[in-house]
């Protein structure tokens, strides 16, 4: 049995992307949103950088604290809506403080610069609030798939530790239970995953094991299976030697493309040994499914490229045994019945 | 300025860019070039990975400098930052007494605000920097940032810290324990008390322990952070940008080297790392054509092939040709076919960055 997309997305409403910096995490973010999006489900990516270029990959300018549209709902494709909006700490801590009864000191403590003094006071606090917008979100049911473009690596532990470590620090008060409350989401399998992104590289597989460790270990977080980024695909008319191809071919070649021909073939060879060597150890050392993305030649990713990737991902998907996901483990929440 | 006289003659190396894009061997080979010229090198690394035990080969690199062995006339070691660490012994060193610093030390804030919290592994590398700058042992310190957006922290953090013991939130909580009777303005007792509604009575006592206990050592770094800024504007210290060839990092370059600019700070170099080779100097658009018309015959793969690293590889040239502007010395590194991890991997970039010699 395949895993249903429709039911791996819903497995859990919120997904949180991680990786190193130069990974393509925000790529892979937007990527899992359409995916979702053309398995019928409405997607919404949250961006917490606030230099994302996730805007830019379905050609908008920007984005805001409230949700705008990335893509339109398609009802005779069948494909779900994508909505993205932007998170800062200054801006859920302004909300926070309204709901709170403090709309009047709201403006000048993001003002003054006290929420940095409150922060430092406080550490986690900024990412506190800004999980705690997410909680919302998420609790709201604000789309079938949130998708959070969370920061690069290292800074992903100690921005998700924030909850654990919160609920320590501070015993009592609004903190100490919206603290608490995010931690019950982070840990629940069932409502919150976390996504680990890496290239076909030393360092990055390096990261992303440390990584996965750190969070299941430290926090509790359940993992996806990990995005294998940019990866060559396999392409087997490169063994051929240029000139021979081309005498089957009827083709003459013309003055240096023979040479170019061949060079570019090995590079693209050996980039790939190098590439699979590394994702063969990152199976050894963590046993969850990879999900391979193709490498973009394209100078920059935009919607032509976004919905190869959300195909790549969805096929790769298929490849996936249910039991892997835990999909079988949440059986009873399955929709068709059947085993 | 190149790189091979920037490794020869500054005291003060910062090597800046976004994640990902080799930084940290970028710095390691630096520190490595100027072992080589007989200099006596340390090179620091604040990022929380331990990329440079990975770029190095070793493993469990400590707070104090550590000698890497290498057939050089010069001296070559390296620093893991500890923030933690490193905080810590600042604490001792600048304390008045042994009880101080044990309150200090023991007081649950410091404990917060002395591990991996965002602004703090910053100051501290600023403090590292310092002090092996000031040690007699190095000749040239070489210091790898963490990404971007927190090379700005790095940038700013003296700046922040003397502001964080500015703040007057703190100098209102600080008065009770000062002794100092005064009236304390209506508003900020207000607003002190609703910070407290929102971050808990305890976090604010606990602070208020700390900056107790830390009182009479915040001139000192407060002093510390001052000379720390006027170190990065030292024509002695030279800022070396890092980037990969995609628009993405080469965005985040042109921004790091305007906020640069904004502190009347200048980029020495500009390493390019990772850049596709070129396999022929045909124009992308007639090999793209070429692949479209070889697509149906045995040659299909290979001329689609050699189109895609065309196109990829003359794209990266063009990004990169807005950021030769910026520095004097542009510096590309093709990618290699091996991840660096060792000290040959090393020497391989080495090769390029110092190919005038």
């Amino acid at each position: 049995m395949n895993v249903d997309p429709v039911q791996y997305f819903t497995t859990a409403r919120l997904v949180i992307v991680a990786g190193k910096g130069g990974v393509g995490k925000t790529t892979v973010a937007a990527t899992l949103a359409n995916a979702a999006a053309r398995s019928g489900l409405d997607a919404l990516v949250i961006d917490l950088e606030g230099s994302s270029g996730l805007p830019s990959k379905f050609g908008l300018d920007d984005l805001a604290y409230d949700d705008c549209v990335l893509r339109a709902r398609d009802d005779d494709a069948g494909h779900g809506e994508i909505r993205a909006r932007r998170i800062t700490p200054d801006d859920a801590l302004v909300e926070y403080l309204n709901e709170h009864g403090l709309k009047r000191i709201s403006k000048r403590l993001a003002s003054s610069g006290a929420l940095d003094v409150v922060a430092t006071a406080t550490p986690g606090i900024k990412d506190i609030l800004v999980l705690g917008k997410v909680k919302q979100l998420e609790r709201s049911r604000a789309a079938d798939v949130i998708v959070v473009d969370a920061p690069a690596a290292g800074h992903a532990i100690t921005f998700l530790q924030s909850a654990r470590g919160l609920v320590d620090a501070v015993q009592v008060g609004p903190i100490n239970s919206q603290a608490a409350d995010v931690l019950e989401l982070l840990t629940d399998p069932r409502r919150c995953r976390v996504m680990l992104v890496t290239i076909g590289e030393e360092t990055p597989v390096n990261e992303l094991v440390d990584t996965a460790f750190a969070l299941e270990e430290r926090i509790g977080v359940h993992l996806t299976p990990v995005v294998v980024n940019a990866a060559l695909e396999d392409l087997p008319g490169l063994q051929i030697d240029p000139s021979a191809a081309a005498k089957s071919a009827g083709v003459k070649l013309r003055r240096g493309e023979r040479k170019a021909m061949a060079e570019a073939a090995e590079f693209h060879q050996m980039r790939r040994a190098l590439q699979l060597s590394q994702t063969e150890r990152l199976a050894e050392v963590l046993p969850l499914p990879q999900i391979h993305l193709p490498f973009c030649f394209d100078d920059d990713i935009g919607p032509d490229q976004l919905d190869r990737l959300a195909d790549a991902l969805l096929d790769a998907l298929a490849e996936i045994d249910p039991a892997a996901v835990g999909l079988v483990a949440h059986e009873s929440t399955a929709t068709d019945g059947t085993q | 300025m190149t790189l091979d006289a920037l490794v020869t003659e500054r005291r003060i190396i910062i090597c800046a860019g976004s994640g990902g894009v080799g930084k940290t061997t970028n710095a390691a080979v630096l520190a490595m070039e100027a072992a080589r010229r007989g200099r006596r090198s340390v090179v620091v690394t604040i990022d929380p990975a331990k990329r440079l035990a990975d770029a190095l080969g070793l493993s469990g690199i400590g707070n104090e400098p550590r000698r890497i062995d290498g057939d050089w006339p010069g001296e070559m070691s390296a620093v893991m930052l500890d923030t933690k660490g490193t905080f810590d012994a600042l604490v001792e060193t600048y304390s008045e007494s042994p009880e101080q610093a044990a309150r200090i030390l023991d007081n649950r804030f410091y404990r917060n605000i002395s591990g991996a919290l965002s602004g703090t592994q910053e100051y501290m590398a600023m403090e590292k920097l310092y002090a092996l700058h000031n040690d007699d042992d190095f000749d040239v310190v070489v210091v790898d940032t963490p990404p971007t957006r927190h090379a700005l922290d790095f940038l700013d953090a003296p700046r922040r810290l003397t502001h964080f013991l500015d703040h007057r939130l703190y100098r209102v909580l600080m008065m009770p324990t000062r002794g100092v009777m005064k009236a304390v303005n209506m508003a900020a007792q207000t607003f002190v008390r609703s910070v407290s509604r929102v971050v808990g009575a305890e976090v604010l006592d606990d602070a208020l322990a700390f900056f107790g206990a830390f009182s009479g050592m915040e001139e000192g770094f407060k002093e510390r952070a001052n000379v720390v800024l006027e170190l990065l504007e030292d024509p002695a210290t030279a800022f070396v940008l890092v980037a990969a060839p995609r628009l993405d990092t080469v965005a985040e370059a042109h921004f790091f080297a305007d906020r640069l600019g904004d502190a009347d700070l200048a980029v020495a170099a500009l390493i390019v790392n990772r850049i596709h080779p070129l396999f022929t100097l045909d124009e992308p658009d007639k090999v793209a054509r070429r692949a479209e018309e070889l697509a149906d015959t045995p040659l299909g793969p290979l001329a689609r092939n050699l189109a895609d690293f065309t196109a990829i590889a003359a794209n990266e040239r063009s990004h990169i040709a807005g950021l030769a502007a910026m520095a004097d010395e542009v510096v590309m590194v093709p990618y290699l076919n091996s991840d660096v991890h060792d000290v040959d991997g090393l020497n391989r970039i080495g090769e390029y960055l110092f190919a005038g010699d």
